[in-house]
This record gives structure tokens, sequence and C-alpha cells, in this order.
């Protein structure tokens, strides 16, 4: 065939990256029989029936390569970097459109309903939103170091999230924040993972273990930064690590003092001892009868560690800050001001906790974090969902003999759930196996990503990478207790048109994005 | 292979893989935790419902037993295509009653996959065995044995209350307590005691497979749970009289309630009309036509209402005149057809003047209690008469009107008493005097109590100053009742003036016809009765008609109030009611020459006289 251009295409074979098309169709029909295996006993019907969810899949899964068809062969791939732009703003439209005009589903308002078709715009938000990231990105001097560069990089990516947030549907928002790998990919700086990461352990640490002991983590690792930065490791290993150690032990020694206290007499006098040992004068009668010594209560006995450490943090800072100066160093003047933001973050994780995130939420992070024991009540879910996966051994059940998933035990068994099924019948090989693939469906599309000559290609493919990336994490994490429970389907697995849609299009573009460059050669 | 940032990141996913694989690893090959919860999950719960605690009567009666009625449970998934001409006709259903539930089930059939749903509640055992003989042609049907209620006595629909399935708002005000098809009490003793009367739930262990089928017991019943029966319940009720009550009071709209004075213990209570025993059994089908009767039959008179008490309220005015030192049980008032004030006049009836507080009490003098009202609020003792009134309330509410009792008996309501406080709202501070609220002496006016405020007067009187919170469920060696119900509680009236007002309510009845005393018909020989009539002014039709009584006089066994609603005069049906309830409990018949008047009430009929809105 010859084109306009005059240029000999390649044919079929050699054009289209067939492996990942191949890894596409495995995993989209390994999804088909797991949903039919998660409703078989409830809808007894054949696998092709259009009344049960299985038979309704298989529909979804021929429009889909319908569309996939489409994609590679009808749509010219030149087309969405000149027409990003508009697909972004209507996407944008309509994600504002659905919170008025949507149904409610499950408590968020994200879906449009037409008949018996119901669809989210945030799934298209997700390709949109990449293509909006690849044209803008692959701008001829384009830098992401520069503020104004990366400032509207951001909007990009935060507008759609916002929105998706204003629909209660978070889990779908969260995954937007897997950009952030690809960013890092075209240059951002790996600081900003590495905060973002200890953000999210500052945060966990504050609501399991006290502020203190975040507080005392956060001063650890800035100041091993600073001193790695400056080549003084061997400086942090000698005084830092004893400081930090003891400083450890403040805690124990202050409920050691109050546990004596309440002991009784015993109590009043090593606070005598204290206290006059700091020169503080006390009336003898105080302190020798126990009626009137003044035994502060528990709370205050457990915050004096935190004021210890803040004390030791606001003497420390001004030293720090001005050996910074004396070094001009710029990297210790950051750290230095991380600190201080680490130190609002934790003050502020409570009422991030208690007021930002809603009830639902909460519980779940609760439940996740082992703050709460609630086996029926929201960690029900997980429960049920880990005894499937757990019960399902080294080789599973068998297809179709799964005995948890199969009595609405583990609910939403279909959509989130349906790697519960996949782990009870086909065991520890067969999850795991679903894991690889997934693997080598990410890797398979930044290999080629890379190898693509067109900034807009490669940007696009990291795109794809990182949502399926922080599908995949999120719910298996969610399945198996490692994350909160946030309701986001498994990629290509999870039953549901609406997303066999929107990751067959983004996929496929994908796939015809990296052909168009590669059939001229 | 360069660490640059493409393979830092490739680095990274191969980490979270290995992460999440290791996870898997660890619940499901090294982790028991989880294969022992899934077996857990594969074992059918099978409820085993207690039997519901029995509530006697105070001798050991049966009032509210159980028998056992069947659910037909339907699992739509194991149904075949089946005979429904036969079933109708063994079960006494409708084909298309049959009809609609199938297509309800389908309709919902992934909410039920393979669980069991009631198709029919209550199916008596009769019927169930006609069922039960052909049940192997119904495959998915089984029946499923549960004690419904079961009533020997037809007494005491209204005290007993009903059961009936929890609905999902009773579920959510009982978080952890009950499911969907469970039972509870909702009115009544059967609510007031729900928590014993309920037992606890048992349950039978079952294993299944994957295709839901159950395969056996799980270790043989070790773990299974027995139901524990619920607790037996005695009650202070004496059936055999409460049922007579309620004879009595047939056709007449209003209530009855007997004390026993000496300890407070409710002998009966009765709301007319109320609800049937017959109908509590089955409250499911009779609830709309009761809930729709105009006589309300769900409303308990006795406790929840407020009736003006009429002349048996000058017995207070009285007692706290003697107390207030502005009446001597020889004070005489003069009383020439009423008492008249300015202009106006406050109504008596034809008897003679003067008369003393006995003869007053005997007579039901309007006007004697007039003139003592005027001095209790005129009472130089006082500076106003803001305070005299409120003096005058604290007396009244000490005889435990104008508030709850406190009873062990659910929705008893307060009734009214005023103070000075609000009439300064009706007529503002300083516009209203002693004769203003001058129908207080005789029980009229802005006075609401219920018929058990008058029965426990009643008891105050027969214990000469003091009473027992009235109750209804006896100290027994399952429930042990409050203290509150073992202490006296006083009036604020000395015992010693109790004397002379019992003296009148003696006269009142056994002085003999012609005599003047307002209560002759209800004297029975030998029983020594001490009652006081009242009649209650009705502005909307004819006057109540109250009586209370007890006795005998001198060891009260007894003490009755009985409030019928357009009745009349106090001596034409409340007292003949009361004195009737008062002999058959005391000597357990009707005397010969008492049986025109025990026809007489028991055929009356003034269920036309009472106004209803419809």
């Amino acid at each position: 065939m010859i084109d306009a251009g005059g240029h000999r295409e390649r044919g079929l074979k050699q054009s289209i990256d067939w492996k990942l098309v191949v890894c596409y169709l495995i995993l989209v029909f390994i999804g088909w029989f797991n949903i039919y295996a998660s409703v078989h006993s409830s809808e007894p019907a054949s696998m092709f029936d259009f009344a049960s969810r299985s038979g309704k899949q298989f529909m979804w899964i021929m429009t889909s390569l319908g569309i996939a068809a489409f994609i590679l062969f009808v749509l010219s791939p030149r087309v969405y970097e000149g027409l990003s732009v508009p697909i972004y703003l209507g996407t944008l439209a309509l994600l504002v459109a659905v919170i008025f005009l949507g149904i409610e589903v499950k408590g968020s308002r994200s879906w449009f309903e037409f008949g018996p078709i119901r669809f989210q715009p945030a799934e298209i938000s997700k390709i949109s939103t990449s293509l909006m990231l690849a044209t803008y990105m692959s701008q001829l001097g384009y830098k992401i170091g520069r503020i104004k560069d990366f400032l509207i990089t951001a909007v990009i990516i935060l507008v759609p999230m916002l929105i998706i947030v204003l629909q209660s549907e978070t889990g779908s928002a969260l995954v937007y924040v897997g950009f952030i790998f690809m960013l890092y990919r075209e240059g951002l700086s790996g600081w900003l993972i590495f905060m973002l990461g200890m953000a999210i352990l500052l945060f966990i640490l504050t609501l399991t273990a006290s502020p203190f002991v975040a507080i005392l983590v956060l001063a650890s690792v800035v100041s091993l930064c600073i001193c790695l930065y400056t080549g003084q490791g061997r400086m942090w290993l000698m005084v830092g690590v004893p400081l930090i150690v003891l400083t450890a032990f403040i805690p124990m020694t202050i409920d050691s003092i109050y546990e004596g206290q309440a002991a009784g007499e015993q109590s009043a006098m090593i606070i005598n001892n204290v206290l006059s040992a700091n020169g503080v004068d006390i009336p003898a009668t105080e302190v020798t009868s126990p009626e009137t010594a003044q035994v502060p209560d528990g709370n205050e006995g457990k915050s004096l560690p935190l004021y210890i450490i803040l004390g030791m943090v606001a003497v420390s800072l001004p030293l720090m800050m001005y050996s910074a100066y004396r070094n001009r160093s710029r990297f210790a003047f950051l750290a230095i001001i991380s600190q201080i933001a680490g130190i609002a973050l934790i003050f502020s994780a409570d009422f991030l906790f208690n007021e930002v995130l809603q009830d639902h939420q909460r519980k779940r992070i609760e439940v996740l974090l082992g703050m709460k024991e609630d086996p029926s009540g929201v960690g029900y879910n997980v429960n049920q969902s880990m005894i499937a996966i757990g019960s399902g051994g080294l080789f599973g059940k068998g297809y179709l003999n799964g005995t948890q998933t199969t009595f609405g035990f583990v609910p939403e068994q279909s959509t989130d759930f349906i790697f519960c099924t996949i782990g009870e019948e086909w065991g520890f090989i067969g999850s795991s196996l679903v894991i690889l693939l997934y693997v080598f469906l990410i890797w398979r599309i930044i290999y080629n990503a890379e190898r693509s000559r067109e900034a807009f290609t490669r940007i696009y493919g990291y795109c794809v990478a990182c949502c399926i990336f922080m599908h995949l994490f999120i719910n298996i994490g969610m399945t198996i207790g490692l994350m909160p429970v946030i309701g986001i389907p498994l990629p290509l697995i999870s039953y549901g048109g609406s997303s066999l849609w929107g990751f067959t299009a983004m996929i496929f573009i994908f796939i015809a994005l990296y052909r168009n460059e590669k059939k001229y050669f | 292979m360069k660490l640059n940032r493409k393979n830092k990141l490739l680095i990274g996913l191969c980490i979270v893989a290995v992460i999440l694989i290791i996870r898997l690893f660890s619940i499901q090959i090294i982790d028991d935790r989880y294969k022992m919860d899934a077996e857990n999950n594969s074992m059918v719960y099978s409820t085993i419902y207690p039997t519901r605690g029995i509530i006697n009567d105070r001798y050991g009666n049966i009032l509210v037993g159980n028998k056992v009625a069947y659910d037909l449970l339907v699992t739509p998934r194991e149904v075949e295509a089946f005979d429904t001409a036969t079933f109708c006709n063994v079960l006494d259903v409708t084909p298309e009653f049959v009809r609609e539930k199938m297509q309800e089930y389908k309709k919902n059939r992934r909410r039920i996959g393979y669980q069991s749903v009631v198709m029919i509640k209550q199916i008596p055992p009769e019927t169930y065995m006609r069922f039960a003989e052909v049940a192997y042609k119904f495959p998915g049907f089984r029946g499923q044995a549960r004690s419904i209620r079961d009533y020997p006595f037809n007494a005491g629909g209204n005290l007993l209350g009903y059961v009936s399935e929890v609905n999902a708002r009773y579920i959510e005000q009982h978080p952890g307590e009950y499911r969907s098809g469970d039972y509870a009490g909702q009115t009544g003793i059967e609510a007031a005691r729900e928590k014993e009367l309920r037992g606890v739930k048992g349950y039978n262990i079952y294993l299944r497979n994957s295709k839901n089928k159950i395969e056996s017991r799980y270790r043989d019943g070790e773990f299974d749970k027995e139901a524990i029966p619920g607790n037996h319940v005695t009650t202070t009720i004496d059936a055999e009289l409460q049922h007579y009550g309620q004879m009595l009071m047939a056709n007449k709209v209003g209530s009855l309630v007997a004390i026993e004075p000496s300890t407070g213990e409710i002998l009966t209570m009765v709301s007319s009309p109320g609800i049937d025993v017959d109908q509590l059994a089955n409250i499911g089908q009779h609830y709309k036509e009761i809930s729709s009767d105009p006589y309300k039959p769900m409303f308990n008179r006795a406790v929840q209402a407020p009736y003006p008490p009429g002349s048996v309220f000058k017995l207070v005015n009285g007692l706290i005149g003697l107390q207030e030192g502005v009446l001597t049980p020889e004070t005489m008032y003069p009383c020439s057809m009423g008492y008249h004030f300015g202009r106006n006049k406050l109504g008596c009836h034809a008897h003679r003047s003067p008369i003393n507080l006995e003869e007053s009490i005997m007579m039901s003098c309007n006007a004697y209690y007039c003139y003592v009202l005027r001095n209790l609020l005129e009472n130089k003792k006082y500076d106003s008469i803001d305070e005299a009134m409120d003096k005058w309330n604290q007396y009244v509410r000490s005889f435990g009107f104008g508030q709850k009792l406190g009873s062990d008996f659910p929705s008893e309501l307060g009734g009214f008493i005023p103070d000075s406080k609000y009439y300064n709202k009706v007529y503002r501070k300083g516009g209203w005097k002693a004769t203003t609220v001058i129908s207080l002496s005789i029980g009229q006016g802005e006075i609401g109590c219920t018929p058990l405020h008058l029965a426990n007067l009643c008891a105050t009187v027969a214990n000469r100053g003091f009473y027992y919170i009235p109750h209804i469920i006896k100290d027994s060696e399952n429930i042990r009742i409050d203290e509150k119900y073992k202490e006296r509680q006083y009036t604020m009236v000395d015992t010693t003036h109790f004397t002379k007002v019992v003296g009148g309510m003696y006269r009142a009845v056994n002085s003999g016809y012609g005599s003047g005393g307002t209560a002759s018909v209800a004297a029975v020989k030998g029983l020594d009765i001490c009652g006081k009539t009242g009649t209650a002014q009705n502005p909307h039709g004819h006057d109540h008609s109250v009586f209370i009584c007890f006795a005998p006089k001198d060891d009260p066994k007894i003490a009755v109030a009985a409030y019928v609603e357009n009745g009349g005069f106090g001596a034409t049906w409340a007292a003949p009611i009361a004195s009737l309830l008062t002999e058959m409990y005391l000597t357990r018949e009707i005397s010969p020459e008492r049986k025109p008047l025990e026809d007489r009430i028991l055929n009356g009929n003034l269920m036309d006289r009472v106004k209803v809105r419809k």
C-alpha cells in the first residue's frame, strides 16, 4: 500500500505491537471467565446470556474490540495532537455536568445514564488528560524545571482531579497522583516523589503511633539527608544515631515516672527530687501528704515528650539555619523548610483526618491501619476478600469451585473485588500470573514509549503506564489489605463497560501512535 | 543496564509487583488464619428461636402462653414447577397470592440468591400438617416451627400488648439486638418486659459445599448453641377479675382500675373498648381494623386519658382543708341549692343544710367545697393568692396527681394540675381570684387526671394517707421489681385527717336509700364498702360517671376507680360497676339480691351516647 506521502507501509504483522495486543486480550478474557465464575451461581445462565453479567461483559469485550479496530484502522493517529485541547476541555465540561445531571450510584455522582447504558466521564478524562499532557509537554522548549511550565502541567492534572473529588470519586482521583511518575521520567526532581512518600509516611505514623514518633522520624530523615549531602555521613552515625535513640526513650521514661506517681507517696518524693533538682521550691506540706500532692493527669503525661522533642527541634533549627547560611547551602535550606512543613503536616494530620476526610473514608483508613477492628462493618469487605484469597492456597480451588466468592460473602465480587475470585479459584499461582501479566503490559508500554522518537508518543505512553499501574496497585492492594478500600476497577478484568472501553481506547491509542511511527521505517 | 530514570521506574514497578506477590504468598500459603476463616464462611447458621417467656397472673394462671405455628419457607432457586391448585388448597391461599410471590422472588433473585425466604407466616398446625403430607411434591418449600402467642383468658388485651415482627426502624433503634424476622413486644407488658421475655436465640451449624448444598452438621453439633427460653413474667393482674371487669365495661367507653392498697399492685386495669386477645394473637391481620376503629381500642384510657375527676376530687380538697386548718371535721357550711358568689352560682342538688365534713362527702355537696377552696386560696397565711394556689398545687401533687405516677406500665401520662403560673398566663397576673377558679373545688375546670390517678387516690385514702406506686409486674424470682414500688409514698396531709374522710365515704355507701347518701347502690352487705361518687360535667354530651371505692373499710383489700364516659350520674353506672368488681374480688361471687343490678350493667350499652369522630 502506498499512502499519500508515498512511503511504503509495512504490513500489519510488523507495524502493530502484537505482544501488547495479545497481553491485552489475555487479560480481557481472564476477566470475562472470572466474572462468569463470580456470578454463575446466582445467575446460572450461559456465559453468553445477555441477561447475566458475564454475557454483558462479552458484549462489552466485543464492542471494545470494535473500538480498538476503529482506533487502529480508521482513525488517523495524527488527530490526537491537534484535537487534544478540545477533547480535554470537552471532558472537563462533562465532568462538571455529571455532578448536576448524573445519577447517584453508591453516594457519588459520576455516572451518566442513557437508558440501559451507564458511562463515567472520569474514564474518558484519564485519556484526555494524558493526551493534553502529551501535547503540552512535547512542545519545543518545554522544561519541567521552569516554574511556569511546571505550574501549567500541574494545573492540567489537578483540575480534572479536583472535579472528580467533588463527584465523591476519591478513588478515581487518586489515580492522577500516578502521573507524578511520568513527570519524574520527564525530568521532575526525584525529591518530589521522595517528599510525597515522606508525607504519606508521616501522616500514617501520626495516626497510628504518635506525633512524637512522627517528628522523631522526620528529624532523623532530614538530618540524614543533610549529612549525606554534605558528606558527613559518618558524623550522622556517631552523633545523630545515639541522639535519636536516646530521644526515643523519653516517652518510656516519662511514663514510668508517672506510673510511679500513681503508686502513691513514693511519687511525691520523685517529683520533689526532680523539682528541687531543678531549683524549684515546694512547701513541705504539699509534698508529704499524698492527697495534696499535685499529680498531673494522664494527658499531661502523654504530651510531655512531644513538648520535649519540639523544644529540641526548636533549638536545633536556628543552629542548622546558621550553618546552612555559612555554607551557602541551598539544599540545607530546603531541607529545613521541608522539616518545618513536615511538622506542620504532623500537627494538621488529626485535623485532616477527622475534618477533611469523609466518614466512610476515615473508617476505611482506620481499619487498614489497624486502629479499629471492625470485621463486620467497614472491615467486612477487606476481611471477606482476604479470606477468599487466602483460602485459595497454592493452586486454588479450581475454576467455578470457589465457595467464598460465589455466595455473596465478598461484595462487589465481579467489579472491584474480582481479584478475589481469581485468588480463590486459581490460587497463588494464578493470581501471581495475573500480576505478572500486568507487569509485562506496563513494562512493554514503557519499553515502546522509550523507543519512540516522538516526545508526544513517549509522554502519552508513560501516562497510560502510570494509570494502569495506579489501578493495579490500588485495586489489588485493597483486596489483600495493603490499601484502604478504594473503589476503582482492576483494568480490563473488572466487570463494566465504561471501564473496559476506557482502558481499551487508552491502550490502543498508544498502540496506534507507536505503530504510526513504526510503519514508515 | 544504565540506572537512568526509565530503569529506576521499572525497578520501582518490579518492587511493587514483588510486594504484592509476597503479600499474596503470605496470606495464601503461610498464614493459616484465612483458611480457618474460610471454613467458617462455608458454615450455615440456622437460627433456633427461643420460646418467649410466659406471662402469668398473680395466682400463676397463664395470661399469655405459647403455641406452635409454622412459617412456610421457600428457597426460590430450588423450586420446580408445581401443582398450584393443590398448593393453594392445602394452605388456604389464593393462586393470585402464589403467583405474586413467585414473581416477586424472580424479580429479586439476585438479592435472594440461595437463601430461603418466608412465604407464609404463622400457619396453624392443622393446616401445616395437611401440607406436610404432600410436601414431597413441592421441592424448595419447607416449614419452620415457630412459637407464637396464645391467650387462655380473654383478659387484658391492652395491658398485655402485642408481639410482631420487627421492622427496619425497630432494628435500627436497637442496634445489634434484632435481625429481620425476629419478633418483639410492641406495646403493653410485652414491650415493657421485652428484655426478660424474649430469651436468647441459638443456632445449629451446618456445612455446605460450593453448590450451597448442606452436607452435614459441623463437628456433630459440638459448637451449636441452644436457644435460651425467655423468662416468665408474673403480673399483679387477677385474670378472672380482669375478665369480669372487661365484661362489666363491655359496650361502655371508659376505664376500670383496681389496686391492692397494701401493695400498690394493679389487680385489674380495663380500658374499654379494648383489644380482644384473639386480635392480639394475629395483630398483623387485625391492625388496620383496630387502628381505624373510631373508639380507638389501642388507646389505653386507664393511663392515657386525662379526665376531669369530678366530685371524687372533693376528698382531696377536704383533706387539704383539714391539713391547712381552714376546716375542722365539725365545720358546718350552708347550701341553698348551690354556692352563691356575686351574681353567679355554682349549683348543687337538694339536700339538708347546713352540713359538716362527713355529711358533705356523704351527700357530695358542692357548696361546702366552694367554701373550703375559697378559704384555702384566701388564707391569710399566704401573702398572695399565687402563693396559696401553688401551695394547693403542691398538696394535690403529693397525691400523685399532675404527674406520671411512675408505674411500670409504658406510655403512662401525667395529667394536669394548674398552678398560679398557669392562671397568670390565662387571666394575667392579678386578673383572677378564688371565685374565678372555684370549679376546682369540685374537681372540674382545669384538672386532668387519669383513671389510674383516681384509683391511686382511692388506695391512698384506704391506706389512710400513703400509697405505693401502682405497678403491674409482681416481684418474683425471675424478675425483681424496682425498690421504689415497695416504698410508702406519703401525701402532705397527716394520716390522722383521713379517718373523717373515710367516715364520709362509708356513710355515702352504707346510709341506706333516703338518707341522702349518694352511693347507696354500691352497698354490699358485710363488705363495708366506702366510696365516693362523681359526676364530671361534660360540655359535649352526657356527663361522665365516676366512682371510687375501697373495701373493707378497716382492712382494705381492694381500691377501685371506675370512669364511664357519658354515663351520667356517678351512681348510675360507675358505682354499680366498681362495687360489683369489689364484691367479685372479695367474695368471688355476686350475691343473689345484686344479680338484677349485675344484669343491668352487663347488658347496658352506652356506645350510642359516645360521640366519635368517624
